[in-house]
């Protein structure tokens, strides 16, 4: 068990030393660049927008159902749905989702090349397989969905804003001064660093499981689930270990 | 010229390839027969290095190639092109960004020069007007000519084809065969097909090496195979009654 896990790491190491090389081409890293930061984080923009207005306005109502004493100022609310989704939702939630997405899109895209020998024919050509495939991928991720998490956070507190001021639950001016109480800047960026590690270990690792697929389908189908397991668990402990490191 | 010696390869505990030594000679259309299952496309995919040989050496011309480090290997393989039995275009191109793949790795060639050379490989396999489609739009014959003009867009110096014309046509099998033999000569390139396809053999059949079992079993011309009476060979190459009837008269 343990000799395996190591060994699956060397094999992540030794791939990861073959993606950090230098493009055999830099104009086609900065196309593919491109490419990639369409279909990875472009492409979720939707999807992390409709799932943080819903869990703003979620965790605004949770903190006001649950805030009865009136020893408490109502403008906790606002506080609370702040906090809540800078520190973990905006980040470590969305990692999750999106390790779900993209991870399972990058382990069956590579893993159906790796099975067809398209990766082969790439390897025989003289190209760099996984620096032309994985590299642009990570570098996509990596940059760009540090601004998902931005988007999150912002979305977030809008879809706070509007059950706020749908149900009446508290004052609109009391969610904003909750908003803005003892705010630190420095969360946001904590923030969006985490989300930078988590995009690599989403691209890396899901690039990893797809890169030494084996077989046939039905061994792509299930080196994208193992991907996705290996994403958040790696994701969660990451975290853990970001959180003591940084705050 | 390529130069195999004593090259064995197994996987796990299965021995698939035992001892096999062979000279590949260029301008020549160096064919590999044998069974389905006999070991040529390891055999294939070990020369070119997509296997590691257990033990052996490869030589392309003075150079070990199997002993290189990572780098000078790669740039070695520029000048090797090779058709998969599966074809293996890349799905996210269309048949041009395919065969201008390697001109855009390898080369500071423009478009339109890129474009000139894309054109002409593909005239070279006789596929026109399917540049903008994707592989998944193509027949299985076009998907394997689009590999060959893939194969030879840099202009290699070794050609591998791993069964170049299983599932074509008689015509355009005989066509891909040509083709293949005519580069070879003409641009003088050590040229390796596997094939169970016995048109190909009698036809562009310079030299043969036959595998049985993963071991190399008999090597001639085409022509001394209607004469050999080595039993594994006849018993595969004339297994339809009309060819033993053919073999019986050539034989009188
Ligand atoms: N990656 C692999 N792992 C384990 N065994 C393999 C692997 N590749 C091939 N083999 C085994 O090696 C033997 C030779 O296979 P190979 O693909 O070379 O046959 P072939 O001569 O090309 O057959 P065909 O004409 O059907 O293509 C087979 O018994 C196969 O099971
Ligand atoms: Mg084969």
């Amino acid at each position: 068990m343990l000799k395996s896990l190591l060994e699956v790491c060397g094999r992540y190491l030794i791939l990861m030393r073959k993606v950090f090389s230098r493009p055999d081409r830099m104009s086609v890293f900065w196309r593919q660049l491109l490419v990639e930061t369409e279909k990875l984080g472009m492409n979720s923009i939707a999807i992390v927008a409709i799932i943080s207005i819903f869990i703003g306005a979620v965790i605004a109502l949770q903190a006001s159902f649950n805030l009865e004493s009136p020893f408490i100022p109502k403008m906790y609310v606002g506080y609370m749905t702040r906090e809540t989704m800078v520190l973990e939702f905006s980040s470590t939630m969305v990692a999750l989702i999106l390790a779900g997405k993209i991870g399972s899109n990058i382990a069956s895209e590579i893993g159906s090349m790796r099975i067809t020998e398209q990766i082969d024919a790439m390897e025989i050509m003289g190209v760099n397989s996984a620096n032309y495939l994985i590299l642009p991928k990570i570098v996509a991720a990596t940059v760009f969905n540090p601004f998902l998490m931005l988007l999150s956070f912002i979305v977030g507190l809008f879809g706070g804003w509007l059950i706020v001021s749908l149900t009446g639950i508290i004052t609109v001016s009391q969610y904003f001064d909750g908003l803005q109480l003892e705010f630190k800047p420095h969360y946001i960026i904590y923030s969006m660093v985490k989300m930078a590690a988590f995009s690599f270990v989403i691209t890396s690792v899901s690039s990893f499981f797809g890169y030494h697929a084996y077989g046939g389908s039905l061994d792509v189908g299930r080196s994208s689930t193992r991907a996705i397991v290996a994403c958040c668990v790696i994701i969660l402990i990451t975290n853990l270990v970001l959180t003591q490191l940084l705050l | 010229m390529i130069r195999a010696s004593h090259i064995s390869k197994s996987f796990a505990n299965t021995l698939v390839l035992h001892d096999i030594s062979a000279e590949f000679e260029p301008g020549k259309t160096n064919l590999i027969i044998g069974a389905s299952g006999s070991g040529k496309t390891v055999l294939l995919k070990t020369l070119v290095g997509l296997h590691e040989a257990d033990m052996g050496e490869i030589w392309y011309d003075d150079t070990l190639f199997n002993r290189l480090p990572f780098d000078r290997k790669k740039s070695m393989r520029k000048r090797i092109g090779m058709l998969f039995q599966g074809g293996a275009l890349f799905d996210f191109a269309t048949v041009e960004e395919n065969v201008m793949f390697p001109l855009t790795m390898f080369t500071g060639q423009r478009y339109a020069e890129k474009r000139e050379r894309v054109d002409f490989c593909l005239k070279r396999v006789n596929l026109v007007n399917v540049e903008k489609r994707y592989p998944a739009e193509l027949s299985g014959g076009m998907q394997k000519r689009v590999g060959i003009a893939r194969a030879i867009a840099l202009n290699p110096s070794y050609l591998f084809c791993d069964e170049p014309n299983s599932g074509l046509d008689p015509n355009t099998a005989i066509l891909i065969d040509d083709l293949i033999h005519e580069i070879t000569q003409e641009y003088h390139i050590t040229t390796i097909v596997n094939t169970h396809d016995m048109n190909s053999v009698m036809e562009i059949g310079d030299k043969v090496m036959f595998i049985h079992q993963g071991r190399k079993w008999w090597e001639g011309s085409n022509r001394d195979i209607l004469y050999s009476d080595n039993r594994e060979l006849n018993d595969f190459v004339f297994s339809s009654s009309m060819t033993k009837q053919f073999k019986a008269l050539s034989n009188r």
